[in-house]
């Protein structure tokens, strides 16, 4: 008895080890993602967003005659956790390309491993400006950098009149960056800046901020995180009585979540985003945004969901366009191919312009901004 | 003067749980010399079990709290039984390696079970806050409030006033001459660690709908229970209430008047001035040493 269970054991890894050459008809595209953690919500959003795009393109016939697989690893909402995950799925899974890792902190923890290891990634999310600024040649940003932003934000500040704006903003590479890209816009255009308040990226009580910048004399607060903290603020601050106006940016907000989840408190106010999958027919390419939506109801999903969910299907296309490119599955001929490649993502064309210090160039792809207010629990948009 | 007051109403509101998270923790520690690393997952625990009560079976908020809270008992009972019993009389490192496993363990089961994503619990609560002058506050914080207040005042009465605690007090003294006096040793470990447990479950059920709870919720709260401990002293459970409100005191008017990136380290560094400079707790009584 005891040797046949030893014989299955065996077997089972053998299997497990031997399995590989039934891999090799596929092509890897390694997806690093907080999955657990703070970022959790978005990630998984992101994650499901990358299936729909894997499962398209297979279902298409795949790429080179082969299926796409991806390999997709938690990176714990946590830097070294990301790094730790780059490399596994580059010296184990031995995927020619990345995409990841949603959080500014996360992605600049992994640069470093896609330099030692020369593979690229496809940043889908990240939105903290050092990432295509510092000289990493196998960056590929799909997502704007802050101060593209902050840039696009520039032109309805006068319709607004904003006078003097606080800042509450995560902790992280993300959120200081964000309030640093803004600040100067804003002081350019004569506004002043109030408080600047941080939170911890897994701090549950913003009560003590939130007091802060209510008893301040700022008209507008700009609040910077993910989804599941926002939804916090929003409950904190209309328990407090905040009055102020709430704009939000960084594109992880899901509306539709902070419309359920803080009902009237919503109300009035503005969100950055990057994806209109209200309006389909506002967004540059509304086939693919209906077939996207449509596959995500399908799917059982939350509609919240969508406006984080689209990067992941954007960034599994840009891979595999790229990949379709180069010819072959190696990270060198992918990176190559990554700066020739010219898609229609679901936020605008997808083509990579050089960005940071010459002859070390990220590639950085300019996707639209836009500005929605939140009006009696629905999304309107308002023009830039 | 009104964000003054504001932040000593958060404070107020916060400083009832952080409190009642003290309490289950020194209790145990007091009387049964074990570093309980799974109170923060008991935390977690009651927070779910109010998210399936509520959201999933569809009952009452108000029943739900009652369940929860029977629930972390039960958890803390089966806790004890298992792992703490078989290694009574082993040193303290080796019960804190698996209460540490147990943390593990638990953990990944939550993640596991309920995925990682967080979940978010209805209350029956109005959304307008309860406004007085220049201070707002939301009714759900100050139900939390009253509940935790009441659940401290039950467990004081518990071990002041019945023969259940007095029997706990002995063997916090003394457990062998507290078992040679006819105290059951065993049947209190159990019943401290349970109470301590249901404690924990208690404020977690309490917190998870004033936040979200997702696996990972009770490391911070784990960490803020042990700070409270060290602040008002091993085994001390006035000196947790204070210590509770102190915590929150101390968070609030930081992250006001100091710096908001530093308020989730007020109460390391709390824990770093009361080792330097009261290393007992600021509530021991003066003994004698040597």
């Amino acid at each position: 008895m005891t040797r046949a269970l030893g014989l299955v054991g065996t077997i089972a890894l053998a299997t497990a080890l031997f399995g590989g050459p039934a891999g090799a008809q596929t092509i890897k595209i390694g997806v690093n993602e907080p999955l657990t953690g703070a970022f959790a919500a978005s990630g998984t959003y992101v994650v499901n967003g990358a299936k729909i795009a894997a499962d398209e393109i297979n279902a298409k016939g795949g790429i080179l005659g082969k299926k796409i697989e991806l390999v997709i690893e938690d990176n714990k909402s946590n830097p070294t956790e990301a790094a730790a995950v780059a490399e596994k799925l580059i010296t184990s899974d031995k995927v020619p390309v990345l995409m990841g890792a949603w959080g500014s902190s996360l992605t600049l923890a992994v640069m470093p491993k896609l330099i030692e290891y020369e593979t690229p990634m496809v940043v889908e999310t990240s939105s903290s400006g050092k990432i295509t600024t510092t000289g990493n040649p196998f960056i590929f940003r799909i997502s704007p950098p802050s101060a593209v932003e902050a840039a696009a934000f520039k032109g309805i500040v006068d319709k607004l009149a904003l006078k003097k704006v606080d800042f509450l903003v995560i902790n992280n590479d993300w959120g200081r960056g964000t309030a640093e890209d803004f600040s100067k816009m804003m002081k350019d255009k004569g506004i002043t800046i109030g408080l600047v308040e941080t939170m911890d990226q897994g701090a549950q009580d913003m009560s003590a901020q939130l007091s802060k910048i209510k008893s301040s004399d700022s008209e507008t607060v700009i609040v910077t995180t993910a989804v599941d903290q926002l939804t916090l603020i929003f409950k904190q601050a209309a328990a407090l009585g905040l009055k102020k106006r709430i704009i939000t940016t960084g594109g992880s907000q899901n509306p539709d979540q902070i419309i359920a989840q803080a009902g009237a408190a919503a109300n009035g106010t503005m969100h950055l985003t990057t994806f209109l999958p209200w309006f389909p027919d506002k967004t540059p390419n509304p086939e693919a945004t209906n077939y996207f939506i449509t596959e995500w109801k399908k799917r059982g999903f939350e509609f919240a969901g969508c406006t984080e969910s689209f990067r992941g299907y954007d960034g599994i296309r840009t891979a595999a366009a790229a990949i379709e490119k180069a010819g072959k599955a190696e990270p060198a001929a992918i990176k190559a191919a990554l700066w020739n490649i010219n898609i229609k993502g679901l936020n605008g064309d997808i083509v990579f312009r050089k960005s940071g210090p010459e002859g070390k160039e990220s590639g950085q792809s300019q996707p639209n901004v836009y500005l929605i207010e939140i009006n009696d629990g629905k999304v309107e948009m308002k023009t830039l | 003067m009104s964000e003054f007051l504001q932040h000593l109403v958060n404070m107020l509101v916060l400083g009832g749980t952080y409190a009642l998270l003290g309490i289950g923790l020194t209790l145990i520690f007091g009387i049964m010399n074990v570093v309980n690393f799974t109170h923060g997952v008991l935390y977690t625990f009651g927070a779910y079990i109010m998210f399936i009560v509520v959201q999933q079976l569809g009952l009452n908020f108000f029943v739900a709290l009652p369940v929860a809270v029977l629930a972390g008992w039960l958890l803390g009972a089966a806790i004890e039984l298992t792992l703490l019993r078989p290694l009574r009389g082993s040193d303290i490192d080796t019960t804190m390696l698996v209460m540490i496993g147990a943390w593990i363990a638990m953990q990944s089961g939550a993640l596991w079970i309920w995925g990682g994503v967080a979940k978010s619990v209805a209350t029956p609560f109005p959304e307008a806050p309860l406004v007085l002058g220049p201070v707002s506050v939301s009714w759900l914080r100050l139900f939390v409030l009253a509940a935790a207040a009441m659940l401290i005042l039950v467990t004081y009465l518990l071990i002041n006033k019945t023969s259940l605690g007095r029997a706990m007090r002995a063997t916090f003294q003394d457990h062998d001459t507290a078992s040679l006096m006819g105290v059951n040793v065993d049947m209190i470990y159990t019943s401290t660690f349970a109470i301590g447990s249901s404690l924990a479950a208690a404020a977690g059920a309490l917190l998870g709908p004033v936040y979200v709870i997702f696996p990972q919720m009770g490391d911070l709260a784990a960490v803020k229970a042990f700070a409270i401990v060290i602040l008002g002293g091993l085994g001390n459970i006035t000196g947790a209430v204070i210590g509770g409100f102190i915590l929150a005191l101390a968070e609030e008017l930081g992250a006001g008047y100091v710096s908001s990136g530093y308020r989730d380290a007020m109460g390391f560094v709390i824990i770093i001035a009361v080792l330097i400079f009261r290393p007992t707790g600021l509530f021991a009584r003066a003994e004698r040493v040597g």
